[in-house]
């Protein structure tokens, strides 16, 4: 029997904090890219996609990690999957009845989570090997990072898309151009591409700060 | 016949998996570093496109849709098992890549090789479930449209991750600042190609 370790050991929080940083898991281990860029056009959207990837990889971290040992190789990646869908159902349904209007907005993004790479990235490499209590810490630092990216990018794309944050418009209104201003909104920001050059550029600033990063 | 070209069409190049909705990103970066691997996935995902979106359209239209159960006698007329459609989707892409590795093993042993992890893969692939998925929203008439989607979607991811490999592959002769190299100019790339397939946008057909 190992020693027992304390719920928040060092070895615990940086399961927690490596994937905000340089174990992100969009920058850095290329998973969870396709909902990253769909979602990103308001920051609202991004905020509850964030929320729903971390509370299903969190959980489907634990439930897969409590099952390790008793789940068959053969069947291994349909045991995932369906623990997988049903946890994404769940929120689903969740999803449907309190914020409608953002679930509208998310349509068959929700469902992809359950093909979201991040979740059966952790489930294969952490959860499998690992006790539930990490495995659940690092669903949720998995989730806190890719959540990161996805407020970052929504942020930077609301604000200079449509000149607001979170519904609420920040750029006066007697600054456009059409009511006599200098202003006009960067109409290329609301377009699905930017998301992908704007991740571009983020990984470009993380390699520079952390030149272990580069590949050659 | 007029009606199956149009659908074709648009789901290669207006509502194209990857440039328009960024969808199976995970694999198209990761395996598209050699046209070799990336023709061997693409045509794998093809086929299987192809067989997953015809029959998840005939389990949407009799068994989960709002009234689909109605064959079964009028009492079942207002069942609504949408709820299921995930989890059912899921495990018919499942059992069909399972189904799919089998068949290719035994009649073109070469080509599972070749493959290799590949295949299994595909059932994670996000383009696979969101085909399933856009399927179920457009609520297509007939089993014959749905076929022709299956088939448009997967050509579509096909071209999408013939045409970054090929330009990954010359990149790599090209001096791109540390920082950029490999991920960060594949997403930047991918993007520019995005924009361009904007310009399909405004086509009437």
């Amino acid at each position: 029997m190992s020693e027992k370790e304390s719920l928040f050991s060092k070895r615990n929080i940086k399961l927690l904090t490596n994937p905000l940083s340089i174990a992100n898991p969009i920058t850095v281990l290329v998973l969870g890219i396709c909902s990253a860029l769909a979602v990103t056009a308001q920051l609202k959207p991004a905020v509850v996609m964030s929320l729903s990837v971390t509370i299903v990889t969190a959980f489907s971290n634990l439930i897969i990690s409590l099952l390790r040992n008793t789940i068959p190789n053969r069947i291994r990646i349909i045991v995932q999957l369906v623990v997988v869908a049903a946890l994404v159902i769940l929120v689903d349904q969740v999803l449907k009845a309190f914020v409608y209007d953002v679930s509208k907005q998310l349509s068959v993004f929700v469902g992809l989570i359950i093909t979201n790479c991040i979740l059966m990235g952790r489930l294969e490499a952490f959860a499998l090997g690992n006790k539930p209590w990490p495995s659940f810490l690092d669903g949720i630092g998995n989730g806190a990072g890719y959540g990161l990216i996805l407020i970052t990018i929504a942020f930077i794309r609301e604000l200079f898309g449509s000149g607001s944050l979170w519904g609420y418009k920040l750029i006066p209104e007697s600054w456009y151009i059409a009511n006599g201003g200098w202003y006009s909104n960067n109409g290329m920001m609301i377009l699905p591409p930017m998301a992908l050059i704007i991740v571009g550029v983020i990984i470009w600033i993380q390699r520079s700060k952390k030149p272990e990063l580069i590949e050659d | 016949m007029e009606n199956y070209l149009n659908l074709f069409i648009r789901s290669v190049f207006l509502e194209n998996m990857v440039f328009a909705y960024f969808i199976g990103m995970c694999s198209y970066l990761a395996v598209s570093k050699s046209v070799k691997t990336a023709t061997g996935l693409g045509i794998a995902v093809v086929f299987v496109q192809t067989i997953t979106v015809p029959v998840n359209y005939l389990l949407e239209n009799y068994l989960l849709k709002e009234g689909a159960l109605k064959w079964l006698g009028e009492g079942y007329a207002d069942i609504d098992l949408s709820f299921l459609s995930f989890i059912m989707f899921i495990a018919v892409i499942a059992a069909m890549v399972q189904l799919v590795e089998m068949i290719v093993e035994k009649f073109a042993p070469a080509l599972y090789i070749s493959l290799g992890i590949f295949l299994p893969l595909i059932a994670v692939n996000c383009a696979i479930l969101a085909g399933s998925l856009f399927m179920q929203q457009k609520e297509f008439i007939n089993i014959g449209e749905a076929t022709v989607y299956g088939v448009g979607s997967g050509t579509g991811w096909f071209m999408a991750i013939i045409s970054i490999a090929a330009i990954r592959e010359k990149l790599r002769y090209s001096n791109v600042p540390a920082p950029l190299r490999g991920l960060g100019i594949s997403f930047i790339i991918t993007g520019l190609m995005g924009l361009a397939f904007m310009g399909f946008m405004g086509i009437k057909l």
